[in-house]
């Protein structure tokens, strides 16, 4: 029993709770979807189909879907945390036997009504099963590399079953996201000063070995790197979208061409214009304004969810909520980060904008665990 | 495990200090995404927005060619032509009323088109051409060539534009294209981004419209690397799309042309011609008739309106949408539901004495005298009326619907043409539903003869007289092969209608346009090989009892025709309604004659074909028909 459920007198009961929703947060994700249904009817022309309609459909469902979470204690999350771990891992596996083949890697399930991406469901309940282990856990404990194993395995198992598909933005995404929340916890400064020290020196090793007779990778993943870091090189080839998405973003300029005036969607420059690279059309279309609202709203859910986390005691609610809070970032930091140029292209959505049911519905799902902890802290 | 409140304060605080901690980290990470933002989109955006002006990747949109359409001979129906054009990017004109003002003494643009050219630039995507100016001689488009580095933006472009060799011959059967519209685009559910295009010809009714998927084909696109001024600098890659496929018809071009001329005698008048082999439709005429290419080049208000206000209704393909009360060819299926019901034989007689009454009403027979003692052969030879009020009575409308409907009546017929319609094989909940009335039993007799609510399209008459000449379920087919994959031949199978039957009907056709008593007997075939066996019907358009010649046009009555050919191993089935023709011996009969020999001979026919009698009429038809030269049909060949 865990101090939350000393201190249940005062969480508000039944429909009562819907007042006790962390409301900016929610306004927050509705804005941000809003801008993703303009952008899809932007890049289908100026039509609601084929993207923007089904989009709104899902937001629908996940709205709905976070709305039922919410109000469900966060106790029960706390208990489910277990549960849902291992069926997301059941899920990978099952994906890894049947699931079908879509753009060249193994992603999904085909459920009939919608196409489910076990990989998105992970991030969620990675970030559950980390932040019940550490409110399990002693305090005092959280630094013994016996504890430390624990979670490490906890997160490198389902990261290399995600790799076998092979998606790497998403296994980017696990190591980092379940690296925060260990960090959260207050595992020791010096097991992430050793990771980052051990990182540093292999990309080190790459790039000092290139060209003697032991250098690490294959000539033709050197070139890759090299066409990452001058995309001119190569404007055809794999520099192709980098270039692309510069010229978008250097063409809106300060306030852009205006709605629907991008030549990028227009003419399938792009074509992941939907998805990943949907970042592009916003910035030629709306510009430098564009862009940075959209990045400042971001930044907001991030501070909202940092507030509720700060102010809450329960260990298990604060970790979660600052958990899925540093998923989110990646998720729009990675996107921003590639379509700028700034990271090599590995496929993750521009949250809650890109086309893409799973993590639309995957990441409401959490704000809605979000919610709830919010909704049932202590008082 | 139980915790303190001490302890879960302290681990608050912990996590809150190393939450601050990654919130900075994040902070930062957001700076240095604006940063890069502000960086791409403000500083550099002077180089790159020179990027891509100056030294640019562009794509452009390779129009497929449309597929070409055949007949079953493979001469080309429709095809495409170049058309050399002139088009205008507007993010490549830097100063659009400076360019266009260079353009317009030119090419002698006028105001209208100027304000036109403005209007669809401000609607089109930056890059999307706009067409200045098509369908250009060769000297004007060198002009534009020759001038291009002051005019930025502008391509001397060919692109191709649909052409129909036979203009006038196809205009029901294969339709004709146009420029997308916005009622286009707004109907149709389609992403493709060729509709984008202005001025792109999509299929607007007849074949062209109805297989639009299979003609389009799809976009090819080119990269191609441009400078400041729109000129292309290099093509980097191109990725060819996919014509549209090539359809062949099951039509016979020189038939068809035939038909149409020959209908054109009739003030207006259609005819549809099927092998009664396959289905296959050989030829489908609608008189008056009108020219396709006119709407491709963009018709003018002045045809136009001619076109819709002629009373004779040029531009609807009357084979296949017009809808006429069958008359007396529908008495075939009365007779023929009777003898499979077992109601009558063919020997049993029935007394015409120019009427019946029939609860208090009076029905005439067309004959006012009367025909005396009539069985099947008479009944059908003379076309008696009487006698079909007799036997229907006995029938019921319910078997004499479901023997319309076996024989191809009221069934809308899946071909690839324009407003195909349904015809009508009334029953009693038809009436009750449609009308709220009961049926009357007068209703039954009126049917039974084709009239009343019977209507049938000169495709369905055809269809029926196949399916009575073969006794198995023809069904009509267009379209022969698509790429060279011959499509499928469907139905042919048995009706199950008694054969001995369908042998007596036969035979009181054969006696309509062999035997001296026959309606149709001026219209005989006298060689012997070739010999028809039909039925005429002269269907009431209002009802009187004054001449045909007394009254206007609108009100006289529809002549027809069905027929097959040769009446002991049928090849051909035909059917012709002459809309307002006055009586089927004299107006219809004589078309369909003259069209199957035409068939048949697979050319003109020798005079011999005709009896000595008609001879002399039959030389001046052929001298006032304007059939198309053989060779025609060969010339568009070598251009598609």
């Amino acid at each position: 029993m865990s101090f939350l459920e000393h201190n249940l007198k005062t969480v508000p009961t039944g429909f009562r709770k819907i007042l006790h929703l962390n409301w900016p947060i929610v306004l927050l994700l509705m804005a941000i979807c809003t801008v993703g249904f303009i952008m899809l009817y932007s890049v289908a022309g100026g039509s609601l189909r084929p993207w923007a309609d089904p989009q709104i459909k899902r937001f629908a469902l996940g709205m709905s879907l976070m709305l039922i979470i919410a109000m469900v204690p966060i106790w029960f999350w706390r208990n489910m945390a277990g549960v849902a771990y291992l069926g997301s891992l059941l899920l990978l596996v099952m994906v890894e036997l049947f699931g079908a083949v879509g753009m060249g890697a193994q992603r999904w399930i085909d459920l009939g009504f919608m196409r489910l991406q076990p990989s998105e469901l992970t991030k969620v309940t990675l970030v559950m099963i980390l932040a019940a282990y550490y409110d399990w856990l002693g305090v005092g404990k959280v630094s013994r590399p016996i504890w430390v194993i624990i979670p490490l395995l906890l997160i490198l198992i389902p990261t290399a079953l995600v790799l076998r598909q092979p998606d790497l933005g998403t296994a980017i995404l696990l190591v980092t996201g379940g690296g925060i929340i260990m960090f959260l916890a207050g595992v020791s400064w010096y097991y992430f000063g050793a990771v980052i020290a051990i990182a540093t020196g292999i990309v080190a090793a790459v790039f000092r070995t290139r060209g003697t007779e032991w250098q690490f990778l294959k000539d033709y993943q050197y070139r890759r790197i090299d066409t990452f870091l001058d995309p001119s090189s190569d404007p055809l080839g794999a520099g192709y979208h980098i270039t692309q998405s510069k010229i978008a973003l250097g063409s809106g300029g300060f306030s852009g061409r205006g709605f629907m005036q991008g030549t990028q969607s227009r003419l399938n420059f792009l074509p992941e214009k939907h998805t990943d690279f949907i970042f592009t059309t916003l910035a030629e279309e709306f510009g430098f304004i564009g862009a940075f609202s959209l990045l400042t709203l971001y930044l907001l859910v991030l501070v909202f969810c940092a507030a509720s986390a700060f102010s809450n005691k329960d260990r298990f609610a604060s970790l979660l909520t600052l958990g899925v809070a540093a998923t989110f970032f990646l998720f729009f930091a990675v996107n921003m980060s590639m379509v700028m140029g700034l990271a090599p292209v590995v496929g993750v959505p521009l949250p809650l904008v890109s086309y893409g049911g799973s993590a639309m519905l995957v990441l409401l799902v959490a704000f809605g665990l979000v919610q709830s902890a919010h909704v049932h802290r202590p008082r | 495990m139980r915790r303190s409140a001490k302890d879960t304060d302290s681990s608050a605080k912990g996590i809150t200090r190393r939450g601050l901690v990654l919130g900075g980290i994040q902070l930062a990470f957001a700076g240095v995404l604006a940063a890069r933002m502000r960086y791409l989109g403000i500083e550099q955006a002077s180089e790159f927005r020179l990027l891509a002006e100056e030294n640019r990747i562009n794509i452009h949109l390779l129009p497929p060619a449309r597929g070409l359409i055949f007949d079953r001979e493979g001469r080309p129906i429709a095809g495409n032509e170049p058309n050399y054009r002139v088009v205008i990017r507007r993010e490549d004109a830097r100063d659009l009323d400076q360019v266009m003002n260079r353009l317009q003494p030119l090419i002698g643009l006028d105001e209208d088109n100027m304000e036109r050219i403005r209007r669809e630039l401000r609607r089109a995507g930056p890059s999307v051409p706009v067409t200045i100016a098509d369908r250009l001689s060769w000297e004007d488009l060198s002009k534009v060539a020759v001038n291009t580095p002051s005019l930025p933006g502008v391509t001397p472009d060919v692109g191709l534009s649909r052409h129909y060799p036979l203009d006038k011959d196809f205009a029901h059967v294969v339709g004709y294209v146009g420029p997308v519209s916005d009622y286009d685009l707004s109907r149709i559910e389609d992403q493709d981004p060729l509709l984008q295009i202005p001025k792109f010809q999509i299929g607007k009714s007849g074949a062209e419209a109805k297989l639009e998927a299979q003609l389009r084909g799809s976009a090819g696109t080119t990269r191609v690397e441009v400078n400041a001024g729109g000129r292309i600098m290099r093509e980097l890659s191109r990725e060819e799309g996919r014509p549209g496929d090539n359809i062949q018809l099951t039509v016979d071009a020189a038939l068809q042309n035939y038909v149409q001329a020959r209908l054109e005698g009739g003030l207006s008048a259609a005819a549809v011609v099927m092998d009664t082999e396959t289905g296959d439709i050989l030829a489908a005429g609608s008189a008056p008739t009108f020219d396709p290419n006119k709407f491709v080049r963009g018709i003018s208000v002045a045809d136009y309106a001619a076109l819709t206000e002629n009373p004779y209704r040029p531009l609807a393909g009357k084979a296949v949408q017009g809808l006429y009360p069958p008359g007396s060819t529908f008495k075939m299926v009365t007779a023929l539901a009777a003898l499979e019901e077992g109601i009558i034989t063919p020997d049993d007689t029935v007394r015409c004495l120019g009427h019946v009454e029939v609860s208090g009403r009076r029905f005439h027979c067309w004959k006012r005298a009367g025909h005396g003692t009539m069985d099947l052969y008479g009944s059908l030879q003379q076309s008696c009326d009487v006698y079909y009020y007799d036997i229907a009575q006995r029938v019921g409308i319910e078997k004499i619907s479901e023997m319309a409907r076996r024989l191809g009546f009221g069934y809308k017929f899946d071909l690839p043409m324009s407003a195909v319609a349904e015809g009508l094989a009334p029953t009693k909940e038809w009436k009750l539903a449609r009308r709220g009335e009961d049926w009357l039993i007068g209703d039954t007799l009126n049917a039974s003869i084709g009239q009343g609510f019977v209507l049938a399209s000169p495709l369905q008459l055809s269809v029926m007289t196949a399916r009575l000449a073969t006794g198995r379920e023809i069904i009509p087919r267009l379209v022969k092969s698509i790429n060279g994959v011959e499509q499928n031949i469907r139905g042919g199978e048995s009706l199950n209608i008694n054969e001995n039957n369908l042998r007596q009907i036969r035979r009181a056709m054969y006696g309509v346009s062999n035997t001296r008593r026959g309606t149709a007997y001026r219209s005989r075939i006298v060689e012997d090989e070739y010999r028809m066996s039909g039925k005429t019907g002269t269907s009431q358009v209002s009802n009187r009892v004054v001449r045909n010649s007394e009254v206007p046009w609108v009100q006289r009555d529809h002549a027809l025709f069905v027929g097959f050919a040769p009446f002991d191993d049928p090849k051909i089935s035909v059917s012709v309604v002459v809309e307002h023709g006055g009586g089927g011996s004299a107006a219809a009969a004589p078309v369909a004659r003259d069209i199957i020999l035409q068939a048949l001979y697979g050319g003109e026919p020798p005079l011999s074909a005709y009896p000595s009698s008609e001879q002399p009429r039959i030389e001046q038809i052929r001298r006032g028909l304007q059939v198309r030269d053989p060779e025609d049909f060969e010339l568009g060949r070598t251009r598609a």
